[in-house]
Formats: structure tokens, C-alpha cells, sequence
């Protein structure tokens, strides 16, 4: 401060005007406070022998606005000194980390993927039955990172396809009482054509107006699962679901006439802890198989054509790439991926309602894509272990806990605005032969 | 070779009001580059959108012959006439794919190609053996395009790690990786300095003399117009002035009026 009062009047007058300019955004910040407070905290409802009445607590606005305005004044007039040490700082410190994170991706991945396996035998069973939900999360992050992350299509009611999968999964197989293994692929079938349906009327929508008509999508089928009772079972939801068989041998204490059970053919005792077991590993494999099947896709001509629509539409199309197809392919491979995570997550919970499928799922797996780093696989992992685990590791402290989520969520988008690994590794490489050229 | 490469007959694009190309016929040849030049605001972005499919032209027809076949411009949708009638183009603002490597800009060009291959990606998830081909044939054409355009050291960096020159070269080879028939080259020259105009002029005329192309193009930069031009074009407010060889459109009475207005007093003549 003091370095720069001497010499020049100018500063002066600068640092007048800063004082008048932060009194007017105090000010109008206390004005915003006023209106917000008057009918959040101005007025209480009591209720005294069985009546309702209104007190009003206008002292409490008036410390509250108070508090907002030398808050605000005060926060004005530090700015410039802040900004000087706030510009990535953060950044810097994280960046080593990140740089480990992407030289050593690979051997992550494969010591990951090894303790992944090992989990059954290191953990509870409730840790087990959490990594089982860890694992489907991270599914509907690989699924929504091909439409959000490569083609670029921010999508908020991916929900949908989630729920699409998971009901068209229950009610197919309690129709045409299908095991799950048959329900399986048509789950993911009818997941697929939701994108595709989706898809079309959302052709020409980019950016903020795709992202409103996904939202609008999401709510349309939440509201349809509530409403259509006949089918649906509505609120009460659904519970006649299917559970996996491993070659026709099913984990019950006691085999349906034709099938064996796992304990009888292997020959051991029954305990449930094997159906959760068994349930993590099919969940766990289909997961790599996704996995295996984006990278792979990525290094493919479709792969390239999302990611060329993300960068620029119109280049494409000049290109003679047609933006629909591309389009509807990220939005049904997307979709697919997604209702394959539904069936999962039915067959995992046994019963499934509404209430599973509301717009905070949306929000949760666009969380996971974002703060992973789009298009990043490894990050995916690491966001939804660490969105998934965090509401349940931080039961102890319940109250607080939306608190510290948040404040976590805001923390890395000022620090790693681009996601955890924002790394994009290219989809093929000239590589060694390039190199004769000198 | 009868029938030149590209035939405009008519074509008149209306905005509202506003007529931006009004009436405009000419033809382009291949193994010949075509220049359109005006003043600015004269209908020539315009008309190459509404030969690109961009825009959807008022009245008129715009055909071209590639390969014994024939196809009305006018009538097909953009990403067709790029990918079935070979028409190709790069824009005024540079539009490449600046988060992707050079070599992925360049394979996304040959997109229809490798599609094919991959059997709509099924051989390609695979990796099946022709897809396999297929793909090492388009990253060899690629390479080739790199390697003619010096940047060979720079393929597996992103786009936007380019010069600004560079990124004009890159999107002329992106474009050509499309195979195209037709080559539209909007404004190649902006912002280049001397010594990149003179590779560009280079590469134009490379272009030319060895693929079984036509070349249009919008230029401002007359060293370039009239160093490479076969056959100029000159319009104003969207119409057609003049056309010729470089040497007669410079002498045309017309397309001095256009550039330099009316000679009203002595000192603007000349």
C-alpha cells in the first residue's frame, strides 16, 4: 500500500475513486442482502396453542445486511492485493502432482485396476457393496464422457438413460421373465434408442439451449416413472428384478427348479457375502470392457469425428463429415453405456423407484466428468471415487457435509479449472517413423 | 474434358433486402486456379457458401462434373457436397481443429474414407486387418502433406501450438486430404508475411500442376491474385465486372472504377 501513495497524485485519486467505487458495490450488495433477508429471516412463523403467527426479527436483517455490507467493503477494497497473490498460485502447487498423475497413468490404472480385484478379499462387506456403486458411477462417467467430454454435447438429464436402462432392464425381464443375462443387452438396446430419440429434436441445439432440452428430457422421464403407474409401478417403485447367474449357477440358499446354486456346484457353504462379491466382479469386468471399448472407440474414425464436432461443427461439415450421425452415435453409444450402468444398479438394489433417478444424479455424474477432466478416463475413476465416498465417509460429521462437498467442488475448479487430469493424449501418433526425417 | 469443372449459371443469393450476388455466371476449370476479386462486401464469401452449402442459394444452378457424373450444388446438403461432389474448402477465419494434433486435423479430413473401412467402426473396434490398412494408408497420406509442408517434426502437437501461417498451410492440406475435385481457398494470404506468401503461392501452384483438381480462389493480396491466376473474376456488389487473364482485368476501365472509384478529379485517375 505504502509504495504507491508518495510520489504521484494520481494514485491518489485512483485510490479515491477504488474507495467510492467499493462503497457503491457495498452498498449495493447490502441493498441485495435487504431484499433476500427481509422475507428469509425478517419474519418468523410460530405456533402457539395451535395457532400459526407471524413475529418479526428485524433487528437480525438489520445485523445481517450490516455484516454483508463491511463484508463486501471490505473485500472491495483488498482486491487488488489479492488478485496480485492469487493468480496461479494454487495452479503451481498442483502441478507437479498432475504431472506425475500423467506420466504414470498407465502403471495407476494397472495398480488400480489389481486392487480393484484384491478388494473382496481386503474389505468388508459393506466396503464391497460401496466399491459396487463406485464402480457403476464410474460406468455413467465413461458413458457421459463420450457425449460431454469428445463430442462436446453437454447433456444434464443423462439420468434419463440411466433410468431407462434400469426400468426397461426390470420390467422386460419381468415380462418375458428373462434372466439377467438376456435382459442384459436389451436393457442396453432401449437405452440407445432413448439417446437416439433424444437425440433428434436436440440436432441443431449447442451449449447452453442442448443443456436446458437434456434437463427437460430428464424430468420428462423422472415424472413419466412417477405417473405411469400401470407400468411403472409409480412411487412404490418396482422389486421383481433379476439377479446374475454365473453359468446358470445362482447365489440363493436355495436353487429355482432347473438351476444349481453356487455353493452346491462348488461345494461350499452359502453366505450372501458371495452374491455382493460376485455382483462387484461382473460390475467390475463390464466396467473395463466399457472402458476398453470408448479408448478404442476414440482411436476410431467416429471417435475422431466427436471430437473434431466438439472443436468446430462447421469444419466438419466442410469436411463432408454429417454432423447428425456423428451426433446421434455419441448420443446412443452415451445413452447405451448409461442403461447398461441402469440394469446394474437394479439388479444391485433389487428394487427400484423414481426416486433413484432425479436431476441431482444428472448433476452428480456431470460432476464426475468435470471434475475428472473431460475426456480423461483415469480422472473419471478418481472423481466419482472421491464424489461417491465423500457422502459416506463423511457421515460423521452429516451436518456439515453438503458444506465441505461443496467447498471441495468450488476448490478445484479455482485450482484445476479444466478437472483433475485435464491431459489430452492425442488418438493416434506418427510416433517412431516420423522421427528418420534429420 | 468437354465440360468445364465447375459450372455457375445464374445464381443470385439474396439476403431480405440485400442482394449479394446477383446473377453471376462463370466457370472453373481443372488444373486451373480461378480467382474471384472485388472490393470488400462484393459477394464473394458468398458465393463460395452457397457452393460449399452453407447457404442456400435464391435462384440459379451450380453443377459440377467430376468423374462422368453430375451434381447440382444447389440442390445437396453441405456435408455432402464436401464428402460426394469433392468440394473443399477453407474459411477466411481459420477454422482447424486447434485441440487436436496436426495428425488427427488431417485424419478427420479423410473421415469418409476410414468410416468405410471400420465398417461404421464394427471391423475398426476389432482392429481387423483391413481397417488396419486403411488406416496406414491415411496416416501415410497424411504424413506426405506433413512433410510437404515442413512440419513433419510438428505432427503429434496440437494445431494450436502452430504459427499463424502454418495454420493457414495446415488447413489447405486438410483440406486436400479430403480428395477433393474442387478446391475453394478463401482468403489463403491474410495476415501472411511476404516470405509465407511466397510459400503459399508455391504450394497453390504445386496444388495444381499435380492433382486433377480445380482451384478457386478469394484473394485481396494481388501479388498473389495475379502471380497464380489462370483466370480472374472480378466482381462488385455482386456482380459480375470483369473477366479475364490477369493483364486484362488489370487494364479493365470497370474493375479500375470498382477499386478506385470514379475518376471525378485528375489525381484519382491514376
Amino acid at each position: 500500500m505504502t509504495e504507491v501513495a508518495a510520489p504521484e497524485p494520481v494514485a491518489t485519486t485512483h485510490r479515491r475513486l477504488d474507495f467510492a467505487a467499493s462503497l457503491k458495490e457495498a452498498g449495493l450488495a447490502a441493498l441485495v442482502a435487504l431484499a433476500l433477508a427481509v422475507p428469509l429471516i425478517g419474519f418468523r412463523v410460530v405456533e402457539s396453542n395451535g395457532t400459526v403467527g407471524l413475529t418479526t426479527r428485524f433487528s437480525w436483517v438489520a445485523i445481517g445486511v450490516a455484516a454483508v455490507f463491511f463484508g463486501r467493503l471490505v473485500l472491495a477494497l483488498s482486491r487488488p492485493a489479492r488478485r496480485q497473490s492469487a493468480t496461479g498460485r494454487g495452479g503451481a502447487r498442483l502441478a507437479p502432482l498432475l504431472q506425475f498423475g500423467r506420466r504414470y497413468a498407465r502403471l495407476i490404472g494397472i495398480f488400480g485396476v489389481g486392487l480393484a480385484f484384491a478388494l473382496p478379499a481386503l474389505a468388508t462387506r459393506s466396503v464391497v457393496d460401496l466399491a459396487t456403486t463406485v464402480v457403476i458411477y464410474v460406468m455413467l462417467g465413461w458413458g457421459l464422457n463420450v457425449v460431454v467430454g469428445l463430442a462436446g454435447l453437454l447433456d444434464l438429464g443423462y439420468v434419463a438413460f440411466y433410468a431407462v436402462g434400469a426400468y426397461s432392464f426390470a420390467l422386460i425381464a419381468h415380462a418375458l421373465s428373462l434372466s439377467f443375462w438376456e435382459a442384459l443387452p436389451i436393457a442396453g438396446l432401449c437405452a440407445a434408442t432413448a439417446g437416439i430419440l433424444l437425440g433428434f429434436p436436440v440436432l441443431r441445439l449447442r451449449g447452453d439451449y442442448l443443456a436446458i432440452v437434456t434437463l427437460g428430457f430428464g424430468e420428462i422421464v423422472h415424472i413419466l416413472l412417477l405417473n405411469w403407474t400401470s407400468l411403472t409401478g409409480g412411487p412404490s417403485g418396482f422389486g421383481d428384478i433379476p439377479r446374475p447367474s454365473l453359468f446358470g449357477l445362482v447365489f440363493a440358499p436355495h436353487a429355482p427348479a432347473g438351476y444349481r446354486t453356487f455353493q452346491d456346484f462348488f461345494g461350499v457353504d452359502f453366505s450372501p457375502a458371495q452374491r455382493i462379491d460376485f455382483l462387484y466382479y461382473i460390475v467390475l469386468a463390464m466396467a473395463l470392457l466399457t472402458n476398453l471399448f470408448t479408448i478404442r472407440l476414440r482411436r476410431l474414425p467416429i471417435g475422431r469425428a466427436w471430437e473434431a464436432l466438439r472443436e468446430d461443427e462447421i469444419a466438419c461439415r466442410a469436411l463432408g463429415i454429417n454432423p447428425t450421425t456423428v451426433k446421434l452415435s455419441a448420443f446412443a453409444i452415451g445413452a447405451m453405456l448409461g442403461g447398461f450402468a441402469g440394469a446394474f444398479f437394479a439388479t444391485r438394489q433389487g428394487f427400484i423407484s423414481p426416486e433413484s433417478f432425479t436431476f441431482i444424479e444428472s448433476a452428480t455424474i456431470l460432476a464426475i466428468v468435470v471434475l475428472g477432466g473431460m475426456g480423461s478416463q483415469l480422472g473419471v475413476v478418481l472423481a466419482a471415487i472421491v464424489l461417491v465416498m465423500a457422502p459416506e465417509l463423511g457421515r460423521a460429521f452429516s451436518e456439515f457435509r453438503m458444506l465441505i462437498f461443496g467447498a471441495a467442488m468450488v476448490g478445484i475448479m479455482v485450482w484445476q479449472p479444466r478437472g483433475l487430469l485435464s491431459y489430452r493424449a492425442p488418438s493416434l501418433r506418427l510416433g517412431q517413423r516420423g522421427e528418420a526425417a534429420p | 474434358m468437354s465440360a468445364p469443372l465447375l459450372e455457375v449459371e445464374h445464381l443470385s443469393m439474396r439476403f431480405e433486402g440485400l442482394v449479394a450476388v446477383d446473377d453471376l455466371s462463370f466457370t472453373a476449370e481443372e488444373r486451373a486456379i480461378t480467382a474471384i476479386i472485388g472490393p470488400n462486401g462484393a459477394g464473394k464469401t458468398t458465393v463460395f457458401n452457397c457452393l460449399t452449402g452453407f447457404y442456400r442459394s435464391t435462384a440459379g444452378s451450380m453443377i459440377l462434373h467430376r468423374d462422368g457424373r453430375r451434381f447440382r450444388l444447389d440442390r445437396m446438403a453441405g456435408y455432402r457436397i464436401a464428402r460426394d461432389a469433392g468440394v473443399a474448402r477453407t474459411f477466411q477465419n481459420i477454422r482447424l481443429f486447434l485441440g487436436m494434433t496436426l495428425l488427427e486435423n488431417l485424419m478427420v479430413a479423410q473421415h469418409e474414407a476410414l468410416m468405410r473401412a471400420s465398417m461404421f467402426s464394427v471391423a475398426g473396434l476389432f482392429g481387423l486387418a483391413p481397417y488396419r490398412r486403411a488406416e496406414r494408408a491415411a496416416k501415410d497420406k497424411a504424413r506426405d502433406w506433413l512433410d510437404r509442408l515442413g512440419l513433419l517434426d510438428s505432427a503429434d502437437l496440437v494445431a494450436g501450438a502452430l504459427s499463424y501461417g502454418d495454420r493457414r498451410r495446415l488447413e489447405i492440406a486438410r483440406a486436400m486430404c479430403t480428395g477433393p475435385a474442387l478446391l475453394c481457398l478463401d482468403e489463403p494470404a491474410a495476415g501472411l508475411n511476404p516470405r509465407e506468401t511466397e510459400t503459399l503461392n508455391e504450394l497453390l501452384l504445386a496444388i495444381r500442376d499435380e492433382h486433377r483438381i480445380g482451384l478457386l480462389l478469394i484473394e485481396h493480396d494481388m501479388k498473389v491474385v495475379m502471380g497464380i491466376s489462370d483466370r480472374i473474376l472480378v466482381l462488385d456488389y455482386g456482380k459480375k465486372i470483369a473477366e479475364g487473364t490477369a493483364e486484362e482485368t488489370q487494364r479493365d476501365p470497370a474493375v479500375i472504377r470498382a477499386y478506385l472509384g470514379e475518376p471525378e478529379r485528375e489525381e484519382a485517375g491514376s
